[in-house]
């Protein structure tokens, strides 16, 4: 637990800097990005998608190493 | 859920992150790459991932060398198995962010053949090791060439393409992705990601070791 902590703290620590940026002025002309997209909500449906995609693997990753642990224990 | 360690519940919660914040950060405004530059998050993390799992690979052989202890040679192999799986997605998702936004599927790009060459080198080194019966004689025959495969690795992926044109950030005049591209913000998501991705790609290394011991104690009996 203390590992993962400080191992978490190392690598976010530059939120603190980040804080501290003065604010740039914007330019006039910027590049087309897909802020519509975001601003209407709908980009959540995609990332959702994509965490439950992900869940399922990483359950099924869980279950194989339990079904794993299971044949190591037994032989 | 005690016997999963916590480095893959880590490595589960940085991937994530990487996904949720992948998508809803803030990325900088460029020209041609547009939101395409989040593929960073997802496609430029396989490459470190793979990277990481090779240089483990080829310190195992290195170990197998100096130890001739038969587990460090099957380490060897499945770390550079997942890394082929890494660098395979990689590939893939590598041309169709090329085909948006340089234009084309596959380019003659020094750092796209580099790797194409790489990936065979290491597809060589499965055959070579799985066609040698002996057990002691393929783990020395194995690690010499995976230290083979891992230079030429390098000089393919990290040397060449630094010495003639490519359309890769940091590489042959072009400048390096992080000068201009990857603002502290991007930081903030990518080294998470390609800790978490090291770290899932370390369970599947673990999770192939265990079925190939629990496969040769049954060939045992």
């Amino acid at each position: 637990m203390k590992k993962i902590i400080a191992l978490l703290t190392t690598i976010f620590i530059s939120i603190y800097a980040i804080a501290q940026e003065a604010i740039c002025p914007e330019p006039q002309q910027k590049p087309e990005m897909a802020d519509l997209m975001r601003s209407n909500g709908k980009i959540y449906v995609v990332v959702t998608c994509l965490l439950i995609v992900f869940t399922c693997v990483v359950v099924y990753l869980i279950s194989l190493d339990k079904r794993l642990s299971k044949l190591e224990r037994n032989e | 859920m005690k016997n999963i360690h916590w480095w893959k519940w880590l490595g589960v919660l940085l991937v994530g992150y990487s996904i949720v914040m992948g998508f809803m950060g803030k990325v900088p405004a460029q020209a041609i790459l547009h939101e395409t530059i989040r593929n960073l998050y997802f496609h430029v993390t396989m490459w470190f991932a793979m990277m990481g799992l090779l240089i483990a690979s080829i310190y195992y052989s290195i170990k197998q060398l100096s130890s001739s202890t038969m587990h460090n040679d099957l380490l060897a192999t499945e770390t550079a198995h997942v890394a082929m799986l890494l660098g395979t997605c990689g590939i893939i998702t590598g041309s169709l962010w090329a085909r948006y936004t340089w234009g084309a599927w596959w380019t003659d790009d020094a750092k796209l053949n580099g790797v194409a060459a790489s990936m065979l080198f290491y597809l060589a080194y499965f055959v070579l090791r799985n066609s040698i019966d002996d057990d002691q004689k393929r783990a020395r025959i194995a690690a010499v060439y995976n230290i083979f495969c891992f230079v030429m690795l390098i000089v393919f992926i990290w040397v060449r393409p630094r010495l003639t044109d490519s359309l890769h950030p940091g590489n042959g005049g072009n400048p390096g992705f992080g000068k201009y591209d990857l603002d502290s913000n991007m930081r903030l998501v990518f080294y998470p990601a390609i800790i978490g991705w090291i770290l899932v790609a370390a369970w599947l290394v673990q999770l192939r070791v265990r079925i190939a011991n629990l496969t040769e104690k049954i060939e045992i009996l």
